[in-house]
């Protein structure tokens, strides 16, 4: 299986998440957009340490696995993030009864 | 080398104690502990110098280091002192004329308040300091030191009276024109190090640093010159000595006669072997000498005031010693120094004597018939005339003498100015005396009711002079006279190197002083003659342009002063305002309106932000994979 299909997909996921972060006005799918790009980091970090170690797997099992190692640390700090991220969310919506990022522009007044 | 000339520092050290005691303590000293202590430590100096004078004599000389001073990449520059016979000449007469000046001040000054009677005594104890620092400095870094110090002593003590506007205006003129004279004397000195790589007496005038020197001898020397003609008030640089009567007399006597204005040709006869090798710069400074000579004692002819007359003589006479440089003649411009500090100071202070005396009036016109009542000073000023007018067998004569037969064997030209010169001197001088001691009181009823002699403490100095000025001479009999009469150009000769033989015959020599003798006679019994009854008229015609100096102030005031006032007024209401102003101002104003710009930026839109760091890794990307190679 070749490298190249792992980094389009990843790429593919990438760009939906930057396009979904720029276009979009809704936090929380803002917040979905931002775990779109996580993951495809992390779905390149797995599927290079894999790729890279490929020869090594056969003799040693545990060849390759610290970057998949790293995936788990990036999926904590997400759901880190985003348990404080929503709890942010919650208290916007409690405030002003939207989840419109334009109308919290207002910080700098 | 490890001898007792290393005790030399000792000399300008007491008076540095002096200064500092004095000035610091001017507010707890008595006037007559001050005195003390300020004349104290120049006899201790004088005692000193005699002492390194007899050492000299003997055969011990020599540059003796005492630190590095400045030491950068391959240039040393030691702080040394040059103990030779020049120096050693030169600290007697500074240290034994201040002394007496010293001791004539405490007297003079008297009715000044306490403390500044006490700064009066530090600065005039701070520029003897100085001076024999100018004088023993063992390179010319530690003599200009030295310069630059007898330069601010001078301005501190001519605005000595502050209070009085025209007497700091008089200040800022002598030190401004000593700046001017100041600047040339340190480019000189750059190019010596420039040549040379060093600024030692020793090694620039080795044979090997005078070889470097060469090229450039003709440069160097005029800037060296143009240094000492504002430090010895020569054309153009003169104007300042005249104003800088406005300080105490003393001082005047001290430092504008007797010692600080002849540093300049102290400076020109240290470096006599460097002059040797300029024809051209010697002719120059011959020229200007001989013509400030003879300006000056124009000048002089018409002046009403007591210390200008001897302030523009002052001038005529160190023209006459810059002539004497001129022609190659340094034994004798040291001389001239040497005879002349002691009738020079001697005639400063009678007339202080006689200013004490009118109580602060100095216009001669208002004076006469003063022998009677100042029968010392009378006498002794008449000694100061006498020998300044250079008839035998006073100091004056022996000097001048030296000087003119010198002019005489380069040029006769040179010699009849000179000799004119000298005549003029003689005349002005005793229409001075003339008007100021003999005829009738002119004065108001006050002034001749409080007319008296001065006190011990200043008659005693005026004693002294009187005497140095009678014998001062004998050290320099002339070779005709008598064979080794000729004393100080053997003793200078370590220095100074002889120049063997006269050209003239013993006939020639003996015909021209006696034409000088006989003239300068002459021409004091036609002063008799003219100002033994002497009534004050208006001046006119000439006269009238002659006691307005030439009118040379107003030129310069027209051609230098008015000219740069007017640009620096233009400087300051043009570049200043809208240049200058204009850059600072300016740079405010962009950044306001810069930042005023950029804050549009910042809307708080979070789109946009993001909008931008994702563009802004763009380029990053793009720069990194395809750009940078």
């Amino acid at each position: 299986m070749q490298i190249d299909y792992y980094i389009y997909l990843s790429l593919a996921l990438f760009c939906i998440g930057i396009v979904g972060v720029l276009t979009r006005r809704n936090a929380i799918i803002i917040f979905m957009c931002i775990e779109l790009m996580l993951n495809a980091v992390n779905l390149l970090l797995v599927a290079f340490s894999k790729m890279h170690h490929l020869k090594n797997a056969a003799v040693n099992a545990s060849a390759g696995s610290d970057g998949q190692l790293f995936v788990f640390f990036i999926m904590v700090v997400a759901a880190a993030e985003v348990s404080v991220g929503l709890a942010i969310i919650v208290m916007m919506y409690r405030n002003i009864h939207s989840v419109d990022i334009n109308f919290l522009n207002r910080l700098k007044h | 080398m490890k001898n007792a000339l290393e005790l030399s520092y000792l000399v300008p050290l007491f008076p540095l104690i002096g200064f500092l005691i004095i000035g610091l303590g001017r507010k707890y000293l008595s006037k007559s502990l001050t005195g003390i202590i300020g004349s104290g430590v120049i006899l201790f100096s004088f005692l000193i110098s005699v002492w390194i004078f007899f050492q000299v004599k003997e055969g011990n000389s020599g540059t003796i280091e005492y630190f590095n001073f400045i030491s950068a990449g391959s240039l040393k520059i030691p702080f040394s002192f040059q103990v030779d016979a020049l120096s050693s000449l030169f600290l007697l007469i500074i240290t034994g004329v201040g002394f007496l000046i010293h001791v004539y001040s405490a007297s003079y000054m008297n009715h000044e308040s306490k403390d500044h009677f006490a700064r009066y005594f530090s600065y005039l104890n701070l520029f003897v300091f100085s001076m024999l620092l100018l004088v023993m400095g063992g390179n010319f870094v530690i003599l200009f030191i030295g310069w630059e110090g007898v330069g601010l002593c001078s301005y501190l003590l001519i605005g000595y009276w502050f209070k009085n506007t025209e007497y700091n205006y008089a200040a800022r003129k002598a030190f401004v024109m000593n700046r001017i004279g100041d600047l040339a004397f340190l480019i000189a000195i750059f190019m010596i190090i420039a040549k040379v790589g060093s600024v030692n007496f020793g090694d620039v005038f080795s044979a090997e640093g005078l070889q470097k020197l060469s090229p450039s001898a003709t440069v160097i020397t005029l800037l060296l010159f143009v240094g000492a003609a504002g430090k010895s008030a020569q054309i153009p640089l003169y104007t300042w000595l005249p104003d800088a009567m406005a300080g105490p007399t003393p001082v005047s006597a001290l430092i504008h006669a007797a010692t600080m204005v002849t540093a300049g040709i102290y400076m020109i006869a240290r470096s006599n072997l460097l002059y040797s090798l300029s024809e051209v710069t010697s002719n120059i400074v011959a020229y200007i000498g001989l013509a400030t000579a003879l300006l000056a004692a124009t000048i002089a002819l018409k002046q009403n005031d007591i210390k200008k007359v001897l302030a523009y003589s002052t001038v005529s006479q160190l023209g006459y010693m810059f002539l004497a440089l001129g022609v190659g003649a340094y034994t004798a411009a040291v001389f001239h120094v040497m005879t002349h500090a002691f009738f020079k100071a001697l005639l400063f202070l009678g007339s202080g004597s006689v200013i004490h005396a009118m109580s602060g009036e100095q216009d001669i016109r208002n004076m006469g018939g003063l022998s009677k009542k100042l029968k010392v000073t009378f006498f002794t000023f008449t000694i100061g005339c006498i020998a300044i007018a250079g008839i035998p067998p006073f100091s004056g004569f022996f000097s001048k003498d030296a000087i003119l037969l010198s002019a005489f064997e380069k040029n006769p030209m040179l010699y009849g100015i000179a000799l004119f010169t000298a005549l003029l001197t003689a005349f002005y001088m005793f229409r001075l005396l003339f008007v100021t001691f003999t005829g009738k009181f002119r004065g108001t009823q006050e002034q001749e009711h409080h007319l008296h002699e001065s006190p011990a403490l200043m008659t005693m100095p005026l004693i002294i002079l009187a005497v140095l000025s009678i014998i001062g001479g004998f050290v320099g009999i002339p070779e005709v006279f008598a064979k080794g009469g000729d004393k100080i150009t053997e003793f200078l000769s370590p220095v100074i190197a002889k120049h063997e033989g006269h050209e003239v015959s013993h006939s020639t020599e003996y015909m021209l002083m006696g034409l000088s003798t006989g003239l300068v006679i002459l021409t004091i019994v036609f002063a008799w003659s003219r100002f033994k009854n002497y009534q004050p008229k208006e001046e006119k015609g000439f006269g009238k342009v002659l006691e307005n100096k030439w009118y040379v102030d107003e030129l310069y005031d027209k051609v230098i002063v008015n000219p740069l006032n007017r640009l620096a007024g233009f400087l300051n209401n043009f570049f200043e305002r809208f240049i200058i102003d204009g850059i600072v101002n300016g740079v405010g104003r962009a950044v306001n309106y810069g930042s005023r710009q950029l804050r549009l930026m910042q809307s708080g839109q979070v789109g946009s932000y993001v909008l931008l760091m994702v563009l802004s890794i763009l380029l990053l990307l793009v720069y990194q994979f395809f750009i940078k190679k």
